[in-house]
């Protein structure tokens, strides 16, 4: 494989790995301060990105589509969290997923009504549908645009979370969520506005992979399994962790699905490994994950107690 | 004898599962042998999952793995032209108790979430291994032409099958109860409730709840042979995570740690379904809610509704008996 070829494959890794990190953030705090597991956060992004293509495809501005995604998403996940999922916070995980199970089966059907169940398309706008280069390697321009807008998320959350009074809040909250109640901070209302980022985030991912992916009922289940995989990876309430997870999954993720399938082309007949390796290198996140548990089940970079 | 619903409601539920079969015939309805028989079998699976859920505490999202294990040992085995039943069952509870190992040894080093996690890992593991297997159909699936022969009887047949199911889950329910009921079964509670304390009195823990775990996915390998037979089909989508996520829904609806619960929950979320779908084309839209809001009403599922109510009769009598 040529060098070219392999940092292209690098930064698709990264593109995903972004993507994911979107996802992970607001899912990871909600799940380190409330112990909450939401598994709703899939139809979150799927939510976000119909939304985003409706608007984009009845507009045609690509901008549009985000200025009106931001507010939208932050009334559906508020939404949620008052009607479903506040009452749930003191019971245990059980109740939690099976909660958000239904919640998912509710979503994916609300998508299929009115979006209708073949995938919905929506276009590369036309400024960024070209090619940029970087140091002598063309990369799609839209692509790239996906990496910057992640990497700011990341330098925004970063900014928020270590620099701001309610980053220290958050932090606060994460580690002694009762302490920081009992000092008089509104913890439920706290969680309600992380919720809410979340939601945002989530939608924002929404927006930006579905002009590469096809917009389907369904479509936030893959990445949902892949941003726990993430989650529990990078420590359960860490962002600095879920970032450096989400980048080491999208990385390992798209290189095994490039590398394995030419590897297996060595030792069987080419089209059982055209099939095979694809399938096998989804099973490699897995078994990093697998492998992380069990020598590490406070994952890789947990969030530092006392 | 005094009447107590806990007992009574399950077992006019068996009984009406045992007359199934022969409404069927006089409705002339073969419909509703494969119907009844999904939620016979699935119920096999739910108890297996209450068995480590509800009684052992380890909350496993990967349970279709085993569903998914036991269905592919019969189609494969057939693939080959192996019809006999006791090979297929012998490769199903070898394959099971193997991987059941396996993982277990590897998820019972964590806790809470994290066990939860690893267990979905290792389910779409073996998902992903299944949809890799493009000689046993990939994605597609596999059919499955010559069922389960044990001797002089075929699973081809779809009352023999019934019935076989059906005395399974019975020798499932029988089981299970004289497990967590033994010494072995009280290991496994207390160490739901504290494994220190448990482990304080010198039990290995680890070692009853991993043979829990190993029995448990025996008993769902089962249900998996069992429902190959029945659909006469194999795919990977019986491995799929919402599968997994469907089983819990069905123990927790029925009860957690409650022995009939599963089979209360089993026949009550499949038929809730089957309404559902006859009602209207988008009946997750109405399902998905149903899910959520029986989870904000209730904590113990259906058999805790029966309970209350069984305690709403008996505490008139406990008065008339103080009284006298």
């Amino acid at each position: 494989m040529s060098l070219a070829l392999f940092v292209m494959q690098c930064l698709n890794g990264l593109q995903l790995g972004v993507l994911l990190f979107l996802m992970a953030a607001g899912l990871t705090l909600v799940f380190g301060i409330m112990n909450f597991v939401n598994l709703a956060h899939g139809s979150l992004y799927m939510m976000g990105a119909f939304i985003a293509a409706s608007v984009y495809n009845h507009t045609g501005s690509f901008g549009l589509a985000a200025l009106a995604l931001v507010p939208a998403m932050l009334a559906l996940g508020l939404a949620v969290e008052y009607i479903a999922l506040k009452k749930l916070y003191d019971r245990d995980h059980l109740d939690q997923v099976l909660a958000t199970f239904g919640l998912i089966l509710f979503f994916n059907e609300l998508a299929r009504m009115i979006w209708g169940a073949s995938p919905y398309y929506m276009e590369v706008p036309d400024w960024l549908s070209g090619t940029i280069d970087l140091f002598g390697i063309t990369y799609p321009a839209y692509r790239f645009l996906i990496i910057v807008v992640g990497l700011a998320v990341a330098g925004g959350c970063y900014l928020l979370i270590h620099k701001t009074r309610l980053g220290m809040l958050i932090r606060a909250g994460a580690t002694h969520r009762q302490m920081v109640g009992a000092l008089g901070v509104n913890i439920v209302l706290l969680n309600s506005l992380l919720f809410g980022l979340g939601a945002i985030l989530a939608g924002v991912a929404g927006l930006m992979a579905g002009p590469i992916l096809s917009v389907q009922p369904g479509m936030g289940e893959p990445i949902l399994i892949l941003t726990m995989v993430v989650i529990v990876i990078g420590g359960i309430g860490s962002v600095r962790g879920a970032f450096l997870a989400a980048l080491i999954v999208g990385v390992v993720d798209t290189l095994g699905r490039t590398l394995l399938p030419a590897l297996l082309r060595g030792l069987l007949d080419r089209s059982t490994a055209d099939t095979a390796g694809p399938a096998l290198a989804s099973m490699l996140i897995y078994l990093v994950m697998a492998v992380v548990l069990a020598v590490r089940p406070q994952g890789l970079f947990p969030v530092k107690h006392g | 004898m005094k009447f107590n619903l806990r007992i009574a409601v399950p077992l006019l539920l068996l009984a009406a599962l045992a007359l199934v079969p022969v409404y069927a015939q006089l409705a002339q309805q073969p419909f509703y042998l494969i119907l009844f028989g999904r939620i016979v079998i699935f119920a096999i699976a739910a108890l297996s999952l209450d068995l480590i859920i509800g009684y052992g505490g380890m909350v496993s999202f990967g349970h279709a793995l085993f569903l998914g294990l036991g269905a592919y040992a019969v189609a494969i085995c057939s693939y080959y032209g192996i019809d006999n039943g006791f090979a297929h069952l012998a490769v199903t509870l070898l394959l099971c108790a193997g991987v059941g190992m396996v993982t277990g040894v590897l998820s019972l080093r964590t806790t809470g979430i994290a066990f939860i996690m690893i267990t979905l890992a290792f389910a779409q593991m073996f998902y992903f291994l299944a949809v890799s297997l493009k000689q046993y159909g990939g994605d597609d699936g596999l059919s499955v032409n010559a069922g389960s022969r044990f001797g002089g009887v075929t699973l081809d047949n779809p009352t023999v099958l019934y019935y076989t199911a059906f005395v399974v889950l019975c020798l499932c329910l029988w089981a299970g109860r004289r497990l967590v009921q033994a010494r072995f079964g009280m290991v496994v509670r207390g160490a739901r409730q504290n494994n220190r304390r448990m482990r304080a009195l010198g039990f290995p823990t680890l070692r009853y709840k991993l043979a829990a775990y190993v029995v448990s996915a025996m008993a769902c390998g089962v249900a998996g042979m069992l429902y190959a037979n029945l659909t006469h089909f194999v795919s990977p989508a019986y491995m799929t995570w919402t599968t997994s996520g469907e089983m819990i829904v069905m123990v927790v609806l029925g009860g957690l740690g409650s022995f009939f619960g599963p089979l209360l929950g089993t026949t009550a979320m499949l038929l809730a379904e089957e309404g559902l779908k006859a009602l209207t084309e988008h009946w997750m839209i109405l399902f998905g809610p149903l899910i959520l809001v029986s989870v904000l009403l209730s904590r113990r599922g259906l058999y805790g509704l029966i309970e209350d109510i069984q305690l709403r009769f008996s505490r008139g009598d406990n008065v008339q008996e103080s009284e006298a």
